[in-house]
């Protein structure tokens, strides 16, 4: 191994490895794009989806083609995540220009099918706005939707009453006006910064 | 839920599957074809198997979906893939399959994959190896890198991979059976040096995460966890299988490699001390 030439250059290769590491890391979280939210472009598949609404028939993705959406899971017993966030998202979406209000979507997804029926779903929705759309769906499809969001969801054993809590995702998901996934909103956002990225992702996409 | 389900893999991935299936498949056949003097014995292939086995299971059974919701699940994958899995396919010795299949490989096609073997040798520096051993641990555990990781699925899958292929490469490098006195594989001074010295950052790494505060891996929290489970508490537990088992590991490899050394002490230096005196 003494004749390897790589040996001769330790110091020369070792050097290089460093910097090949450091143009690796910074080449991963070089682009700064000034949200408030995670960008999270490239990293997620488009939005895809095929449940039913709180009329009870069933919707795909591409019915809400051409606005930009809030793709948030919970269910509506929900003590706490839940309410706060919607509550947020409203006040987020209400403060919009008034151009750009039709053009935001929320969409609730309930992971609770068991309990949250197409009536159960839409008053509670109603509750949070206008701007709000009511989706659940079976067990399985709605697997797969968190699944592909890389999220998950889980049921704890019900109490005496059949009450009980589920585990779900806090994030919404932000999608642009072609269905791309773009941010990614965690609780520790204000309605204000919330409305700043919902205003620079909703204008950059008519330009 | 049935034990089927727990088996089957919860993201289906066909490239892995097929690439574990690939690996098993050569080592039989190369076991049923090779000479009977060559053939490794039945304890070897069964750690070889095992090793590979549950490279496998961590990656492609329902034990992925609790590593993707849970940090310190996560953590465990990796010690499979990174340590544990590696260090019985180093240990089972696969040489006389890979020797085996290399002498079926015509001249021509071996002169074409000869970069491979520059890559190689590159790779197995001593410095290059334990830097990457140690670099891609930290690499994947960088916050914002260790985010994107979880919310990508393909970042993920190359995340998964690069973990089992380093492991392969830095423990065959450590567990390499071949005598370095007459061969050129890696002297045991420097292997212990090395298992020494890839254990303290991984150490320093593990309290970290143990002592830290704050939520550094809040990405369990945004995409919700397998299990209510305190994020601390699953904090914690990561922080330790970081921490503990592969300091573990690397004095087991010290023990392992000294052992071997002082077995080997006496033969190599009498059998050239005896060609002196007949000489």
């Amino acid at each position: 191994m003494s004749t390897s030439p790589f040996r001769r250059h330790t110091g020369t290769l070792s050097l290089l490895a460093l910097i090949l590491m450091t143009l690796v890391v910074s080449g991963c979280s070089g682009e700064e794009e000034n949200w408030n939210g995670k960008d999270i472009s490239g990293l997620m598949p488009g939005l895809e989806f095929e449940l039913t609404d709180s009329q009870g028939s069933s919707v795909t993705a591409k019915q809400f083609d051409g606005k930009v959406r809030l793709l948030f899971f919970g269910f509506t017993s929900c003590p706490d995540i839940c309410p706060t966030a919607l509550q947020k998202l409203n006040q987020a979406t209400e403060g919009l220009p008034s151009g750009l209000q039709d053009d935001v979507l929320t969409l609730f997804v309930s992971v609770d099918p068991e309990r949250d029926s197409p009536e159960r779903l839409a008053a509670y929705v109603r509750f949070f706005g206008s701007g709000i759309v009511g989706l659940t769906g079976k067990e399985p499809q709605l697997r797969e939707l968190a699944k592909r969001y890389r999220t998950t969801f889980g049921y704890e054993e019900p109490d005496e009453n059949g009450n009980y809590a589920v585990s779900h995702s806090s994030a919404v998901y932000v999608f642009d006006r072609e269905g791309k996934a773009r941010l990614l909103i965690r609780a520790d956002l204000s309605p204000k910064e919330i409305r700043q990225d919902l205003i620079a992702l909703a204008r950059t996409d008519t330009e | 839920m049935s034990l089927i389900e727990y088996l089957a893999p919860y993201d289906f991935s066909p490239l892995t599957v097929l690439s574990f299936m690939l690996v098993l498949g050569f080592y039989g056949v190369g076991l049923l074809r090779m000479p009977e003097e060559d053939r490794p014995g039945s304890v070897r292939i069964m750690v070889f198997v095992l090793g590979v086995l549950i490279a496998y299971g961590v990656m492609q059974t329902r034990f992925d979906y609790y590593s993707q919701y849970m940090f310190f699940v996560h953590r465990g994958q990796h010690l499979v893939l990174h340590h544990l899995g590696p260090i019985l396919i180093a240990l089972s010795n696969p040489l006389p399959v890979v020797r085996f299949w290399s002498r079926q490989i015509s001249p021509g096609l071996k002169s074409r994959l000869r970069p491979l073997g520059w890559l190689y040798r590159f790779l197995q520096h001593p410095l290059i190896a334990s830097v990457l051993f140690v670099g891609l641990i930290y690499f994947w555990l960088w916050p914002p890198i260790h985010f994107d990781a979880m919310l990508s699925r393909n970042l993920y899958w190359v995340m998964n991979w690069s973990m089992l292929i380093d492991g392969i490469l830095f423990w065959w490098l450590i567990f390499d059976p071949r005598p370095p006195a007459t061969t050129p594989s890696l002297g045991y001074g420097k292997r212990i040096l090395l298992l020494a010295l890839v254990a303290i950052p991984q150490m320093v790494l593990g309290a970290m995460i143990v002592f830290s505060r704050g939520m550094v891996y809040d990405v369990y929290e945004v995409c919700g966890r397998a299990w209510p489970m305190a994020p601390e508490t699953d904090q914690l537990l990561g922080g330790m299988l970081t921490w503990i088992p592969p300091a573990m590991m690397s004095i087991l490899g010290i023990l392992i490699i000294l052992r071997r050394a002082m077995r080997e002490d006496g033969s190599f230096t009498s059998r050239s001390s005896q060609v002196g005196e007949t000489t």
